[in-house]
């Protein structure tokens, strides 16, 4: 890519501005940082994808007849650890988060570049730790670790993938402490917070998240760790513990760890809704507010995870009530979407093929999100296929759409090259229905009683099994064809000039691949974002409320 | 509320019904939202779809109107469910008092249910339909949780302490039951049957058992491990009285109150200096380690079946004797078994 780019273009931009592998690690220019994370994560998101396919073949049928028991646990385990805390909370933030922000902001790097790097070292050191944990016989206590069975009974590498995690979480805490300085002490003259595009929002909300959340689970970790080794009594009652406190800590953070994966997500949202139908984006104060409301009330959710575990009925009331509450910006912010296409100049271009995806996992997995905060009914579905099928919805389902559309949307930034449309939408059409054939029947199952974490189940089960599994294939394959096109497109894509969408943002305003620098000059913003056209004061609006 | 609807498990308890009303209009609720949504999202998608490559919109701006109504809306709806759900859970927990005991036990990878007549069976469990079922459950390892999808019942199993859920069974059959927990290599292999049996079937059921009855068991306890030295029936032991305790509050040191339910009596025998009703002094020395689950349940069985018995003197320490230095020497030497009423109790169905 370089040559060819060399020959036609002699512009010198961040991806040919240096060579050699060691320009790669050692560089501080959170673009080619932002690519490095590309590279990891997407390892790990196919290696998290061959235990799904793993679990899905021994699903086929209702005996265990494929691995040992044993074995499969281990499996859906490693398929939570690796795409949880590898994949999906860095996915967005990471890469995208890291390559736009300063462009968007119109800055000319984080305003903590070796810390940005030592990140991404911190992120590879957890990784390397977890990877060891796998090769060495991997870990069967779910990714929720629960006590005792974590701290006394397990023998897994229980201690190692802990570890894995605690480190992998300083990336996290580290990335988001660099953001909200960023984002506070960075923005181009004239760049007022109510003219930040709707992606800085939300990743000024998830940073808030990564910041807070991050070091409880470092210290449930730790905590759980000296039970393991020393036999201090802290979950386990044999000795002296409260096994459902390690729940409280544990739910602390992994509730707060969802919105770390979607909020990012509904930031790309915004910015394909508003660029691809070239509108601003209805309300935006209230969708950019509304990413706040969400991770504050976030934090105070934890408890509907544990609506059976024996927490006191009026404590599973309060959680209950503010789940609800949680519920609202969420809507708030999809009927926005819904009405910014109103009068807008709708594309059908693949990052809005993404987008639309996205609005609709989100509805299902955010409805079914209100079935399992009604106490009475999450007693019956808790820990049953129906909690999976909602969590695949919300944290995959919407955190993958919103990162490959995202993905598509900037890459011709990111790499200079226009990827082929027509494989897009045919990737992104097979990635929608394969997902909710894979994960709907899920639902079902989980109603019918189907517990979570079986590794073999009673023969009525099998039919909505078989569908999931069918679905899995297909969704397998809508995963690997962007891997193709996109390799494809970074030598033989036709070249993108600096702004290939008409959209607007200050990252279109530079060429594309970016210069080290971003800028040439410091943007001075005098505009409101996404100003497509003036806001006329008299329009007046008619759509009926859904 | 009688509702039913596709892909729903059997319904045979007087929640399953409930929760399938809750359910279906949860689902109609969802279908209905995401009709309008999908609706209006292909409308505009088609209407307004991009005509020339450069055409530029007019800018709309925000309307605080509908910001309003699709926050106020979806608030109320959302505190309506609220509503609905809590008024199902609340129920769960606050069990009748003429339910029939049944007590739990799980362990890796087993459900072990004992019956107040003495019945013991593994991953199975015999109920008569009709009457309410209250469960008492432990475990000696991992975290299980009891889960009959029939029942829309499931409850975790918590080690270190009792956890209970009552319910109705209204359908006789034969239903799933699961471990929800995931707790281990045979996770998916710890499950079993409920068998909800006509009353004169039950009755015969129960009749072929034998064994004896869970609290006679207790009592044996109470004798071999000397809890009978202090907690004498005449006031003049070291320790509380404990007939006609159970359910009524106790007072203790420090003027706090508490219950005595499962969790308080099964607390006292594993950590006795936990709380000491006033009047006593903390001398009882730990059970930990001495008694398994099942014999807890079977000492807990016990002292909830004297628990009705009168006694002249006011139980729990409102009126305490001074700790008696010979206790061990004033046990009664007549026969214990026969000389109470908690055995017999026990026998007959509540
Ligand atoms: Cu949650
Ligand atoms: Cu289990």
């Amino acid at each position: 890519m370089e040559s060819e780019v060399q020959n036609k273009a002699p512009r010198t931009h961040y991806i040919n501005a240096r060579y050699g592998l060691k320009s790669w690690l050692f560089t501080i220019d959170h673009k080619r940082i932002a690519l490095l994370y590309l590279a990891s994560i997407t390892f790990f998101f196919f290696l998290g994808g061959l235990f799904a396919v793993l679990i899905r073949l021994e699903l086929l049928t209702p005996k265990g007849d494929l691995v040992q028991a044993e074995t499969y646990n281990r499996f859906f385990t490693m398929h939570g650890v690796v795409m949880v805390f590898f994949f999906l909370i860095p996915a967005i933030p990471a890469t995208l988060g890291n390559f736009l922000i300063p462009l968007m902001i119109g800055a000319r790097d984080l305003a903590f570049p070796r810390l940005n790097l030592l990140s991404w070292y911190i992120y590879v050191v957890g990784a390397v730790f977890t990877l060891i944990a796998i090769v060495g016989g991997g870990v069967d206590t779910g990714w929720t670790f629960y006590t005792p069975y974590s701290t006394t009974y397990s023998n897994g590498n229980v201690l190692l993938t802990g570890i894995g995690i605690f480190i992998t979480g300083f990336s996290s805490i580290l990335t988001g402490l660099n953001f909200i300085v960023t984002i506070h002490t960075m923005r181009a003259p004239g760049l007022s917070w109510f003219r930040l595009p709707l992606f800085v929002w939300s990743h000024y909300a998830t940073s808030l998240i990564m910041v807070l959340g991050t070091p409880v689970i470092a210290i449930t970790i730790l905590l759980l760790a000296f039970e393991r080794i020393a036999h201090v009594g802290i979950f386990d009652p044999k000795l002296g513990g409260d096994p459902v406190l390690f729940q409280h800590l544990f739910w602390f953070y992994s509730h707060p760890a969802v919105y770390i994966m979607v909020l990012p997500a509904m930031g790309v949202i915004s910015e394909l809704v508003a660029n691809m139908t070239r509108k601003n984006i209805f309300g935006y104060k209230f969708v950019a507010l509304a990413s706040i409301a969400i991770a504050i009330f976030g934090f105070l959710v934890w408890g509907h995870h544990m609506f059976v575990s024996t927490q006191s009925v009026y404590a599973g009331m309060i959680f209950s009530i503010l789940s609800y509450a949680v519920a609202i910006p969420s809507a708030v912010k999809t009927f926005n979407w819904t009405a910014t296409l109103y009068k807008g100049s709708i594309s059908y271009n693949t990052p809005m093929l993404y987008a639309f995806g996205f609005i609709g996992f989100f509805i299902i997995g955010g409805m079914t999100g209100l079935f399992l905060a009604a106490l009475g009914l999450d007693i019956h579905v808790h820990d049953t296929y129906f909690v999976v099928a909602h969590f695949h919805y919300i944290m995959v389902g919407g955190t993958i759409m919103g990162y490959l559309g995202g993905l598509h949307y900037w890459w011709p930034k990111i790499s200079g090259r226009m990827y082929p449309e027509g494989w897009a939408r045919f990737a992104a059409l097979v990635i929608f229905v394969g997902f909710n054939l894979t994960f709907f029947p899920q639902f079902l199952l989980g109603y019918q009683g189907m517990p979570r974490r079986y590794y073999a189940y009673p023969d009525e089960f099998q039919v909505l099994n078989v569908m999931s599994s069918a679905g899995a294939s297909i969704l397998g394959v809508g995963y690997l064809i962007p891997m193709v096109y996109l390799f494809w497109s970074m030598r033989y894509g036709p070249k993108a000039g600096s702004n290939p969408w008409g959209a607007f943002g200050l990252e279109w305003r530079t060429s594309s691949p970016p210069p080290t620098e971003n800028f040439k000059v410091t943007p001075v913003v005098t505009w409101e974002a996404y100003e497509f056209s003036p806001v006329e004061e008299t329009e007046v609006i008619d759509i009926s409320t859904p | 509320m009688q509702v039913s609807v596709p892909f729903a498990p059997d319904q045979a308890s007087t929640y399953s019904g409930e929760v399938d009303a809750l359910y279906g209009f949860l689902w109609a609720l969802t279908i209905g939202v995401g009709a309008v949504l999908t609706i209006l999202i292909i409308y505009f998608a088609v209407k307004y779809r991009r005509r020339t490559e450069d055409e530029i919109p007019k800018a709309v701006e925000g309307s605080l109107k509908l910001e309003v109504v699709w926050t106020v809306i979806p608030f109320f709806i959302a505190m309506g469910i609220f509503t609905w759900g809590a008024s199902i859970y609340y129920k769960r927990y606050s069990p009748p008092s003429e339910a029939l005991d049944v007590y739990v036990v799980a362990k890796q990878w087993m459900w072990k249910f004992q019956h107040l007549d003495g019945q013991r069976e593994i991953n199975e469990l015999h109920i008569p339909v009709g009457r309410k079922i209250k469960l008492t459950m432990t475990t000696e390892d991992v975290i299980h949780s009891l889960f009959v999808p029939a029942f829309r019942l499931k409850m975790d199993v918590v080690p270190g302490k009792y956890s209970s859920i009552w319910f109705q069974p209204t359908e006789a059959g034969r239903y799933h039951l699961f471990c929800a927990e995931y707790c281990g290599t045979s996770h998916s292999g710890m499950i079993g049957w409920i068998d909800v049996m006509e009353p004169s079937e039950y009755q015969s059921w129960l009749s072929g058992g034998s064994g004896e009855a869970l609290a006679a068991s207790g009592e044996k306890l109470f004798q071999q491990l000397g809890c009978v030295t202090c907690h004498r029936s005449d006031g003049q032991g070291r320790g509380p009285i404990l007939e006609g305790l159970f359910g009524k509050e106790a007072a203790l040191q420090g003027g706090q109150k508490v219950t005595a339910d499962e969790a308080y009596v099964r607390e006292s025998i594993l950590n006795p200096k936990a709380k000491v009703v006033e009047g006593y002094q903390p001398i009882m020395p730990t059970f930990q380690g001495l008694v398994t689950e099942e014999q807890l349940l079977q000492l807990v069985a016990y002292v909830k079946s004297i628990g009705k018995t009168q006694t002249g003197t006011n139980p729990a320490g409102a009126s305490p004797s001074p700790p008696n230095k010979m206790g061990a020497a004033a046990v009664p030497t007549g026969p214990p078994q026969t000389g109470r009423s908690g055995g017999a109790e026990a026998k007959k169905p509540r």
